[in-house]
């Protein structure tokens, strides 16, 4: 095993990746100790009645296994159930009281015969159809085709 | 130049030759029997995925492999029996495989280490959707009781004179989840994996032949015809909890069991996490592909004549199928003491999902429960015990590992 790694490090210098040789030796080094270290894998003889006990004993690990599982995701799923109940109860509540409340009364239009809505500030309707009108006209185009932020009266 | 002799020579170290000395007509029923694995594979279906690959390997091991020694065969069994022997100067040296072995040796590396199964597990783990497992955690327990197969062709195999680490290696065929069948046969019994895992796949692609006669056995009409009411749906935070809820306690408790339910974990979480697509897309795909391509011809090149002809593979193979069966059994078992306890909510059927073998078993819950009441959809009820099979035979097999290596 030594020299089978030796031979490796020294092939892998010959590749003059300095880096390279000094990180896979130490893992080649990594790797020899763990096989050295890792225990003997040979099999074992078991009697009947050994085998009788593992067998049973290894099916109820299984069902306790997934039984602490079962019981995890019960525990997570009763969280996760109980959040959305309130969610839900949440979102009728406020269903209802939206129900209950006066529909919002739709707003007046305020300028129309321009394209979209204007905002009027201290202008009356009069006025500022007037403004309207002579804007289109001094840039030559129908009023229908201008769109009209908003008019405010400058004080 | 001696034409004769020269021809002699040739003739002398062809494989034709071979086949005439020395046991060489075991390759040739090996051969044999590569070109039936290929045929189930090909025309009929088996696993295809798999068996092809597997077969090839065990065609190409069995024409390549005349002398131990000849440095041009792809497999050598004498490496590796160097690997294992604790005594030889090549113990467990990677290193002597790499300078001394073949194409397919080189690829078995990755068998004997663990790797490929468990990067599989990474793949299905990155495929499975556990939502009907979360929504119904009672169905874990017939992924529980589904290992019951498990553990009787143990017991079976230690009565057959097989010692512990070859019973334990058989019987987790009958956790019907090849990956985790090779996965603990390369690390107690590697000898026996060419038997096994051909025994565990072609098992897991007779599914729909084995469990269908047991499971009209074992139920009556009246519970086959059990509609089950429909699962609750689970929630985003759930799913991505799940692999690390599951990660956490199985690994707790069965540190052997790291490799598979880590990697099947990991998986689960890159595809329900929402921010790795990519990787769950490569794992599911492309990273899956190129393991299996590696697993199937590897594990096929175990299959060399002068192993696997022996009476050994034939009770192997006689040992798994009484696991399958006995798997399906256990889970139905269970499956109609929950119809019993829920006053009939439970469709016992779901119960033979338990064997893992994703999604063939459930999909035989669902044909069987259909053919009972044409309006029966258990397909997404099996799915919940079918992925319990997973984490219950990936237990198991951490068990059978931490008892035996």
């Amino acid at each position: 095993m030594e020299l089978e790694n030796t031979t490796l490090d020294v092939a892998i210098i010959g590749g003059a990746d300095e880096p390279t040789a000094i990180f896979l030796n130490e893992a080649i080094q990594e790797t020899t100790e763990m096989t050295t270290k890792e225990s003997e894998n040979e099999a074992k003889d078991i009697s009947i009645a050994d085998a009788g006990i593992t067998a049973v004993f290894g099916y109820s690990v299984v069902f306790f296994g997934i039984l602490i599982l079962m019981i995890v995701l019960y525990c997570t799923g009763a969280i996760f159930k109980a959040k959305d109940a309130k969610e839900k109860a949440a979102k009728e509540a406020e269903n209802k009281s939206t129900k209950n409340t006066p529909a919002p009364v739709a707003e007046k239009p305020l300028a129309p015969g321009s394209a979209g809505h204007v905002k009027l500030f201290d202008v009356p309707d009069k006025e500022a159809a007037m403004i309207m009108a002579i804007v289109a006209d001094k840039m030559q185009k129908p009023l229908n085709e201008l769109h009209f932020i908003s008019i405010k009266e400058v004080k | 130049m001696d034409i004769l002799e020269t021809l002699k020579t040739l003739w002398n170290d062809s494989g034709f030759h071979s086949f005439l000395v020395d046991g060489g007509w075991k390759n040739l029923i090996m051969i044999a029997v590569s070109c039936v694995l290929l045929y189930l594979g090909i025309k009929k279906q088996f696993e295809p995925l798999l068996l092809v690959g597997i077969a090839f390997g065990c065609l190409l091991v069995n024409l390549s492999y005349f002398s131990p020694a000849s440095a041009d065969a792809l497999y050598h069994l004498d490496l590796w029996d160097n690997f294992l022997d604790s005594e030889h100067p090549d113990y467990h040296s990677y290193g002597a495989i790499l300078r001394n072995g073949g194409l397919l040796d080189i690829l078995y590396i990755g068998v004997k280490a663990g790797v490929y199964p468990s990067l599989i597990f990474m793949g299905i783990g990155a495929m499975t959707d556990f939502g009907p497992l979360i929504s119904n955690p009672k169905s874990l327990l017939l992924g529980a009781a589904a290992q019951m197969g498990v553990f009787l062709a143990f017991f079976g195999a230690v009565c057959l004179g097989f010692d512990g680490n070859a019973a334990a290696s058989i019987g987790i065929i009958g956790g019907a989840d090849g990956p985790t069948a090779i996965f603990l046969t390369s690390k107690l019994k590697p000898e026996l994996l060419g038997p096994i895992a051909i025994a565990a796949y072609s098992y897991m692609a007779l599914i729909p032949m084995i469990q269908p006669p047991i499971m009209r056995l074992l139920t009556t009409e009246k519970e086959r015809k059990v509609k089950m009411e429909q699962s609750r749906m689970v929630s985003k935070t759930e799913k991505i909890l799940f692999p690390i809820i599951v990660a956490l306690f199985v690994i707790l408790l069965l540190p052997s069991t790291a490799p598979l339910v880590g990697c099947l974990m990991l998986g689960n979480l890159w595809r329900e996490c929402g921010v790795t697509e990519r990787l769950s897309d490569t794992v599911q795909n492309g990273l899956m592909n190129i393991v299996t391509v590696f697993l199937g011809i590897s594990v096929g090149a175990t299959t060399v004549a002068s192993r696997f002809l022996s009476l050994e593979t034939i009770k192997i193979v006689g040992l798994g199928l009484t696991a399958f069966c006995f798997s399906t059994i256990g889970g139905l078992l269970v499956g109609k003491l929950m119809y019993k306890l829920t006053g009939g909510k439970v469709n016992p059927l779901i119960g033979s999902a338990g064997v893992s073998a994703v999604p063939m078993a459930a999909r035989v819950a669902q044909s069987e429960g259909q053919k009972a009441n044409p309006s029966n959809f258990l397909l997404m009820h099996a799915m919940g015990p079918n992925v319990a099979g997973v984490i219950g035979s990936a237990i198991a097999a951490g068990f059978l590992l931490a008892v035996f290596k």
